[in-house]
C-alpha cells in the first residue's frame, strides 16, 4: 500500500536526513522535519485512529494541535510509553514507535466497530440513561465502561525523564509566533522592551512562512518571503527571547501564564540522556500581546468524518510545508475563499483538483477564476450530501443548496476522490484570551467571536483579534502595537500589501442533507462522537445552556475540547432554539490550552523532593538506630524502634513498659515553641488561654488549652515563665504555625495596644525527654551542678543550668505521668547531649521511644491529644476538662460560646474512657459506638478517639466520645464491627495512677 | 495568581498571601454582654459578595503582617490596600 505522496521538495524538511519510525509494527520512512502525521500521508496512510463510541475509522483531520482524530500511544509497554499524543504535533525521530488507540485487535479491523452499526441504540445521554437504574449497579458497570472508554493507557513504570520548573519575568510576552506575532515581538524588542516570544511549533512564522504565492504580496515579495527576512531579523535581538515547541497552557489574571517548552521530545531517544525533557515556564509579563491565529472550521454533513478527510488549510500546510499531497484526487468543499488558496497551491505542485464545492452562488474572487483557469469544475451553490468509503473516503455526493440555505434541490452529482478538503472559514481562537478573563463580542458578519473587553494589560491582534486576512493584519496590527506599547512607530506603518482574497462568505452550521436528520452522522466533535442529531436530540430534551448541552452531549470534552466543533454546536443550537449566536455566549475555556504531562506540572518535585519535610537534631541518630518514621506536619517524627524484628506492636509494648519501669528517653523537638516578651504578656496569655497566667511565678510551668471563638478546643501546651515579662510557649506539634499566626494576628488586630513580641524559636531549640523512675538519676549524671530534689526543682518548674558550657533550660514536666525532665537547648548541641543521655542511661536501662509509645503512655494517664480525641466540635466541657476553665476571668478566646445554647446542651458528645469486657479485645480507632444494636436504624452515639493495648495496666484501654458520655459512667455500650459486636463499659479516662503519686516517684 | 502590593514590603506574589475572610468585623469588648444570637452575628456571618468586597489578608511568608484589601471578586482586580486600623478609602 506504500505509495509515495512526497510531491516536492520542500526546505522546511530535511531530505538528506532520513528518519525511520514504527507505525502499528510497521517500518516507515520519513524525514527529519516531519511530523508524525506529514510521515504517515506521504506513506499515503491516513486510517490513523477509530473513534471513542462508536470505533469509526478517522483519520488525520489537521496539521496541529486542534487535531481531534490522530491521537496516539508512543513507545507501547516502555517507561517513557504516552498516551493521546497528537500525531500532528509530534516530530519524527529515528526510533520513533507509534500505535492506534481505543481499537482492538487492530486499526484495521475493530471489534468495536460493531457500536457504529448499534449506533441508533446509542444516543446522547446514552450511559446516563442506561446505567441509572439500580443505582447499586453503578460500580460494576462503571468497570466495563471504563476498560472500553479509556483513551490509551497510562505508564505502569516510573517516568524516567527530568523535567524543570523556569520562572520568567519579562516587560512583553507574545504567544504565537504567526506573522502578527513576529511583527510585535520586532516592534516591542526593538523599543528597547525585554520580550518574550514562545510558539507551540518548531518553526516561526505561522502559515505565512510557506506562502509562497503571487497572490498575497508585502512589499512586492511574496509574504513568505518577507516574513522570513523579518524572522531573520528578529533572531539576531539580543532583548528578544524566543521559544520554539512552546505552548501557552493557561493565561491567568495579572499576566502571569503558564507555557510549557518541548526541549527534546524530538530528538533520538539515545540523545534525550540527562537532558530536562519539558520545561513548565511560569511566565509574568507586565504585558501580553496574543497573536494566537485563528483555527480553521470543519462543515458539518453527513458521513463529514472519514479517513481521507481534512481540513483545507492542513492539505495546504502538508504540500507547502512538507512537500506532501494529500490524496491524488483532491476535491474541496467550502463556504469561502480560503480552499482556493489550498487548490492554487496543490495545482503549482502538480497535484490533481479535481472539483471546488462551493456552498456560495455567486463568488467575485480572483483565486476562482485563477482555479478555473487550470480547468476546475467549480460547483457554485452547492453542497456535499454524502460520502463514500468505508477506510478511506472514495466518492462524494453533492446537491444543489435551495436560495436559503436549508434545503438541497435537483438531483444528486457523484464525484469520485481520494480526499476531500473542507473550509468552513476561521474561528479566531480566544482560548487564552477568555482564559484571562476577557469578554467576547460576537461579529455578525463572519459569525465569529472575537475579544471585546479586557481584563488586564494585554491585546490580541492578528487573525485571533478578528483580523483575518493578510491586509487586516498588515494594516491594523501596527496600529495596535502603537497604543499598546506607548510609541510613535513603528517599521511596518508604511507596509505595502497585496491580496487577492475575498471576505464573503455563506455561513451554514449544519448543511442540509436530502436525509432526514435523524438518518445521518453529520460529526460535530468528532473524538467523542457527537453528531448534530446529538445535539438536536439534547435540544428537544429541555436542555438549554451550552454548558449543560456539552455534558449531555460530550461535545468538547475531548483532549482537543472542542476546538474544531465548538462554534458548530454553538449554531446549531442557536439555528434550532431560533436564537442569537451571541445570546448563548460560549462554554468555558478552560486551562490547559493543550494537554499537559503531569511530569512538567511537578517538575523537580518528585521522590524524596515531592514535599518539604522538616528534621530534628537528631534524625540520625533514630536512623542508626532503625527508628521507624510519622509524619506529623512535615516533621519526620521517630514512631517506634524496633528491636529483633519486633513488629510494631511488640516495639510499642517494650518501649511502654520500659518508661514506667526504668527510664525512656524522647526527641520532642518539634514541638512548636513561642518566645513570648513584652510587657503585658502576662495579659496577653490570660485572653488567650482559658486558665489565669497573672499569678503563674517565674520558674514555673502551667498548661494552658487554647480555644478558637467558637468554643472549640484549637491547641494546648506547657507554657513557661521565665521571668516578669518573658514565656516560652509550647505548641502542639502539627498546630505550632496555625498557633502562632492566631495569636499574631489578634496581637496585630484586635489588641494592637498591647506590649508583646512573637518569635517562633521551634528550629532553634531541640528538646529531649527523658522520662520514668531512673530519669532524676540520668538527669542528675548529665547535669551533675542542678539540684534535683523536689524542694528546689518540684513538678511544673524550670531552671536555668548549663550542661559543660552550653546553656539550657530544663523543665519539669510530664506528658507521660512519670517523673520527667525535658532538656530544652540550642539546636546544635543536641545530639551530643541526646548521645549523653543514652550513654549515661544504660546503666539505668534507659529505653528510647516514639511517638506511638508517647501516645499509649498519655492514654494510660487519660491525657488528650489534639486532633486526635478532639475535633472541631469539642470544648473543654465535652472534654470533661471544666478544671482548666477559669471562671473568673471575664474573657478569653472563646470564653463567651462556652454557653451558647448548643454548647451548654447535655447530650453533646464527651470525652469518655472505654473498657472492653475482654480485656484482650483492642478497639479500632474510628469505630463507632452505640447503645442497641436492634434499633433500626442503629443510632451512633459516638467513636472510639484513641486505642491500645497497656502493656502496664495488661488490659486493652481507649478513649471516645459519646452523646452525653459524662453520666453513662460504668454504662454498657457496643462497638458493632464487620463480623462481631464488641462490649464496652464507659469508664473513667484517667487509666492510670489517678493520684499522680508516679510525678514525684 | 494576583500581584499583591503589601503596604510595608511592596509588590509580591499571591503564593507569599493567606486570604483572612471579612474586614472590619471588631471582637465585641464585652462578649459577656451578648445575647446568643448577637455573639453568633460575630461568629458566623460573613458576607460573601461578588463584586467589592472588603478582605482581611496577611503576608504570612513575608512580613507577617495583617493589612485590609478592596477587591473586585468578580474580576479580582485590587481596588485598594490599607493597613489595619486605618479607615477604608471608600465604602
Amino acid at each position: 500500500m506504500s505509495k509515495n505522496l512526497r510531491v516536492k521538495s520542500s526546505k522546511f524538511i530535511d531530505e538528506t536526513y532520513r528518519v525511520s519510525f514504527k507505525f502499528n509494527g510497521s517500518r516507515y520512512y520519513g524525514y527529519k522535519g516531519d511530523t508524525l502525521a506529514s510521515a504517515l500521508l506521504a506513506n499515503d496512510i491516513h486510517l490513523v485512529g477509530r473513534s471513542f463510541k462508536y470505533h469509526r475509522p478517522r483519520g488525520i483531520m489537521t496539521s496541529g494541535s486542534e487535531e481531534p482524530n490522530v491521537i496516539v500511544q508512543l513507545h507501547n509497554n516502555s517507561d517513557r510509553t504516552e498516551p493521546n499524543v497528537r500525531a500532528t504535533e509530534i516530530e519524527i525521530y529515528e526510533g520513533l514507535e507509534a500505535s492506534s488507540q481505543n481499537c482492538w485487535p487492530s486499526v484495521n479491523f475493530d471489534i468495536g466497530g460493531i457500536n457504529n452499526l448499534l449506533s441508533p441504540l446509542l444516543p446522547a445521554g446514552f450511559y446516563y440513561k442506561t446505567f441509572m437504574w439500580p443505582a447499586s449497579f453503578w460500580e460494576k458497570y462503571e468497570y466495563f465502561i471504563r476498560k472500553s472508554a479509556g483513551l490509551g493507557k497510562s505508564p505502569t513504570t516510573p517516568d524516567p525523564d527530568i523535567y524543570e520548573h523556569e520562572y520568567i519575568h519579562c516587560d512583553v510576552l507574545i504567544v504565537g509566533a504567526g506573522i502578527s506575532g513576529i511583527i510585535a515581538a520586532k516592534t516591542a524588542a526593538k523599543n528597547g522592551l525585554k520580550t518574550l516570544l514562545v510558539d507551540e511549533k518548531p518553526n516561526l512564522g505561522g502559515s505565512t512562512i510557506y506562502q509562497n504565492s503571487e497572490h498575497f504580496k508585502i512589499n512586492n515579495q511574496n509574504s513568505g518571503s518577507w516574513l522570513e527576512k523579518e524572522i531573520n531579523e528578529i533572531k539576531k535581538i539580543d532583548n528578544l527571547d524566543i521559544r520554539i515547541r512552546t505552548s501557552v497552557a493557561a493565561f491567568h489574571g495579572y499576566n502571569f501564564l503558564l507555557a510549557r517548552e518541548n526541549l527534546t521530545d524530538h530528538l533520538p531517544i539515545e540523545q534525550r540522556k540527562n537532558k530536562t525533557r519539558q520545561k513548565l515556564l511560569k511566565i509574568r509579563a507586565k504585558k501580553v500581546i496574543t497573536a494566537t491565529g485563528s483555527l480553521e472550521r470543519p462543515l458539518i454533513f453527513d458521513n463529514n468524518d472519514r479517513p481521507g478527510i481534512l481540513l483545507s488549510s492542513a492539505i495546504k500546510r502538508y504540500a507547502d510545508l512538507f512537500g506532501v499531497a494529500c490524496g491524488e484526487k483532491n476535491i474541496f468543499l467550502t463556504n469561502n475563499d480560503s480552499a482556493y488558496e489550498t487548490a492554487i497551491s496543490l495545482i503549482q505542485k502538480g497535484i490533481k483538483v479535481e472539483a471546488i464545492v462551493d456552498n456560495r452562488e455567486e463568488i467575485e474572487s480572483k483565486l476562482l477564476y485563477e482555479v478555473e483557469k487550470n480547468n476546475v469544475k467549480v460547483f457554485k451553490g452547492f453542497t456535499i450530501v454524502n460520502t463514500n468509503g468505508y477506510k478511506k473516503i472514495n466518492k462524494v455526493s453533492l446537491m444543489k443548496l435551495s436560495k436559503d440555505g436549508q434545503k438541497v434541490i435537483g438531483s444528486k452529482i457523484n464525484l469520485s476522490c481520494d480526499c476531500l478538503g473542507v473550509s468552513g472559514g476561521w474561528t479566531p481562537a480566544v482560548h487564552l484570551f477568555t482564559q484571562s478573563g476577557g469578554k467576547l463580542k460576537f461579529r455578525e458578519e463572519d459569525q465569529v467571536f472575537i475579544p471585546n473587553k479586557y481584563s488586564s494589560e494585554q491585546i490580541s491582534i492578528g487573525a485571533c483579534n478578528g483580523d483575518l486576512t493578510l491586509e487586516d493584519i498588515i494594516e491594523n496590527t501596527p496600529k495596535y502595537l502603537k497604543e499598546f506599547l506607548n510609541i510613535k512607530k513603528t517599521d511596518y506603518d508604511n507596509v505595502e500589501v497585496f491580496s487577492s482574497e475575498n471576505k464573503s462568505k455563506r455561513n451554514i452550521w449544519l448543511l442540509p442533507s436530502d436525509k432526514i436528520l435523524g438518518k445521518t452522522k453529520s460529526f460535530v466533535d468528532y473524538q467523542n462522537d457527537a453528531t448534530a442529531k446529538d445535539i438536536k436530540l439534547a435540544l428537544r430534551e429541555g436542555f438549554r445552556s451550552i454548558e449543560h448541552v456539552k455534558r449531555y452531549t460530550t461535545t468538547g470534552m475531548g483532549t482537543d475540547q472542542g476546538k474544531l466543533g465548538n462554534m458548530h454546536a454553538l449554531g446549531i443550537i442557536s439555528e434550532t432554539a431560533g436564537t442569537k449566536m451571541g445570546e448563548h455566549g460560549t462554554t468555558t475555556f478552560r486551562p490547559p490550552y493543550t494537554p499537559l504531562t503531569f511530569g512538567t506540572i511537578v517538575g523537580r518535585n518528585v521522590g524524596e523532593y515531592f514535599d518539604i519535610f522538616r528534621k530534628t537534631p537528631m534524625h540520625e541518630w533514630h536512623l542508626k538506630n532503625k527508628a521507624e518514621f510519622e509524619n506529623v506536619g512535615q516533621w519526620k517524627r521517630a514512631w517506634y524502634y524496633p528491636k529483633n524484628n519486633e513488629n510494631m506492636f511488640e516495639a510499642v509494648q517494650r518501649e511502654s513498659k520500659a518508661a514506667r519501669e526504668n527510664a525512656g528517653i524522647l526527641d520532642a523537638s518539634t514541638l512548636g515553641k513561642i518566645d513570648i516578651q513584652g510587657t503585658d504578656a502576662s495579659e496577653f496569655l490570660n485572653r488567650v488561654y482559658t486558665n489565669a497566667w497573672s499569678k503563674l511565678a517565674v520558674g514555673k510551668c502551667r498548661y494552658g488549652l487554647m480555644l478558637n471563638e467558637d468554643g472549640m478546643v484549637y491547641d494546648d501546651g506547657v507554657t513557661t515563665r521565665l521571668g516578669e515579662n518573658h514565656y516560652i510557649m509550647t505548641t502542639t506539634t502539627g498546630g505550632a504555625a496555625n498557633v502562632l499566626g492566631k495569636l499574631e494576628d489578634y496581637l496585630q488586630t484586635e489588641w494592637p495596644e498591647l506590649d508583646v513580641y512573637l518569635t517562633s524559636v521551634t528550629d532553634h531549640f531541640a528538646t529531649i525527654s527523658v522520662c520514668g523512675p531512673n530519669s532524676k538519676k540520668i538527669i542528675s549524671n548529665v547535669i551533675p551542678d542542678l539540684d534535683l530534689s523536689d524542694e528546689n526543682f518540684p513538678h511544673m518548674s524550670f531552671k536555668n543550668t548549663k550542661i559543660g558550657k552550653v546553656n539550657c533550660r530544663v523543665m519539669r514536666i510530664s506528658f507521660t505521668g512519670e517523673h520527667s525532665y525535658e532538656i530544652n537547648i540550642q539546636a546544635n548541641y543536641a545530639n551530643s547531649v541526646w548521645e549523653k543521655c543514652m550513654e549515661v542511661g544504660k546503666d539505668f536501662n534507659i529505653t528510647p521511644y516514639g511517638t506511638e509509645t508517647m501516645h499509649l503512655l498519655r492514654a494510660e494517664k487519660g491525657f488528650i491529644i489534639v486532633g486526635q480525641d478532639t475535633d472541631a466540635t469539642m470544648t473543654p466541657i465535652d472534654l470533661q476538662m471544666d478544671w482548666i476553665v477559669s471562671k473568673k476571668k471575664y474573657d478569653f478566646i472563646g470564653k463567651r460560646s462556652l454557653y451558647r445554647s448548643d454548647t451548654i446542651k447535655d447530650d453533646r458528645k464527651q470525652l469518655v474512657g472505654l473498657l472492653t469486657d475482654n480485656p484482650n479485645e483492642i478497639l479500632e480507632e474510628g469505630a463507632q459506638i452505640v447503645a442497641d444494636v436492634n434499633k433500626s436504624p442503629i443510632e451512633m452515639l459516638g467513636h472510639v478517639t484513641s486505642s491500645y493495648y497497656s502493656p502496664n495496666l495488661k488490659k486493652s484501654i481507649a478513649l471516645g466520645v459519646v452523646r452525653g458520655g459524662k453520666n453513662m459512667m460504668g454504662k454498657k455500650l457496643i462497638i458493632p464491627m464487620e463480623n462481631k459486636t464488641i462490649n464496652v463499659t464507659v469508664a473513667d479516662p484517667v487509666f492510670l495512677d489517678k493520684e499522680n503519686k508516679r510525678l514525684n516517684a | 495568581m494576583f500581584i499583591i502590593n503589601c503596604p510595608f514590603c511592596g509588590e509580591r506574589e499571591q503564593s507569599e498571601f493567606k486570604a483572612g475572610g471579612e474586614a472590619h468585623i471588631e471582637r465585641p469588648k464585652q462578649p459577656t454582654e451578648l445575647s446568643d444570637d448577637e455573639w453568633a452575628e460575630y461568629l458566623f456571618m460573613r458576607k460573601n459578595i461578588k463584586g467589592i468586597q472588603f478582605e482581611r489578608w496577611n503576608h504570612i511568608h513575608g512580613c507577617r503582617k495583617w493589612f485590609n484589601m478592596v477587591r473586585d471578586t468578580s474580576n479580582d482586580e485590587i481596588k485598594a490596600i490599607y493597613k489595619m486600623g486605618e479607615k477604608p478609602p471608600v465604602k
